[in-house]
């Protein structure tokens, strides 16, 4: 993975194969403090405690649980890398929080990347899961609730070209109204 | 700035013209898009035939996204399904290759043979 972006699109993938129905993204970059960091937090149904400690283990985690592979320990490497941490907090039947954090000015920092892509792809892809997404930098904030344009689009796909290419772009300008300048 | 009342007006233009549409010779075109698929590159090849077929409007393709396809090395894959024909099995797309394919194949009907999975390794 390239970009952090790309991390948390594989991230949030988790939360759909876990049939959450409410998926919430925050991504916060604060220079000030020399933090980046996202948490997704997801209504889908869970892990036990054995489940979390297998899944940041690349080598521990089978073919029979398929939702997990190499996803998260390839951003837990990349958090560390910049003397960050990733942590998992979850319970069965409840959902899951994945939180990870970067050390923003440091070297080894991926960048975070395209967001507009990953939340367009991953909205337009799983038009059955409602995503809050809000990414903060440096106290400027761009906040996009699926929920919201779901309602004014009453039934109408998201998919369909014309909505979709709004979103997108949407997302695009959302993204460059809080970029730093 | 794009505003929530301009998404209205393109609801209302896509329910009038939902009616006249034909569903039934729907054309898929599938991209791959486990932990495999987006390291090698799969996020903008998707994003790439979502612009492309918005742009021309064909509205009889749709794309959608599945998971680990099996063949990691050659990701990103793309399979584009054309009713009453042979699947096609596109590898180590880029976003420069999707634009081709969706002007060749799915404007064109002619699959791009050149970045088919039959001649990934020769």
């Amino acid at each position: 993975m390239k970009e952090i972006s790309l991390h948390i699109l594989d991230i949030m993938q988790n939360s759909v194969a876990a049939n959450a129905s409410l998926i919430e993204l925050e991504v916060i970059e604060d220079v000030e403090q020399d933090i980046l960091s996202f948490k997704v937090t997801d209504n889908g149904k869970g892990m036990s405690e054995e489940m979390i400690a297998k899944v940041i283990d690349p080598f521990t985690t089978g073919r029979t649980t398929r939702k997990v592979g190499l996803g998260i320990p390839l951003t837990k490497a990349a958090a560390e890398m910049t003397g960050g941490y990733i942590k998992i907090t979850s319970k069965p039947g409840e959902g899951t929080v994945f939180f990870a954090l970067f050390g923003y000015s440091h070297i080894d920092r991926q960048p975070l990347g395209d967001m507009a892509q990953t939340m367009h792809q991953i909205i337009t892809s799983f038009e059955d899961v409602d995503f809050i997404y809000r990414h903060v930098i440096n106290g400027k904030e761009f906040l996009l609730d699926t929920r919201e344009i779901k309602k004014i689009l009453g039934g109408v796909s998201l998919k369909e070209n014309d909505v979709s290419l709004w979103i997108y772009e949407y997302l695009k300008e959302g993204e460059k109204e809080i970029a730093l300048k | 700035m794009k505003s929530l009342a301009e998404l209205e007006a393109i609801r209302n233009k896509v329910v009038s013209n939902v009616t006249m549409r034909k569903d039934d010779h729907a054309v898929r075109v599938v991209v791959g898009m486990a932990t495999c698929g987006i390291a090698a590159g799969a996020r903008p090849v998707m994003s790439a035939f979502v612009e492309e077929i918005g742009k021309r409007n064909l509205e009889h393709v749709s794309v959608v996204q599945t998971g680990c396809i099996g063949v990691c090395r050659l990701e990103p894959i793309v399979e584009v399904l054309v009713p009453g024909e042979e699947k096609v099995t596109y590898v180590k797309m880029t976003p420069e290759k999707a634009r081709r394919v969706v002007a060749e194949h799915l404007v064109n009907g002619r699959p791009v043979k050149e970045y088919t999975i039959g001649e990934a390794d020769k």
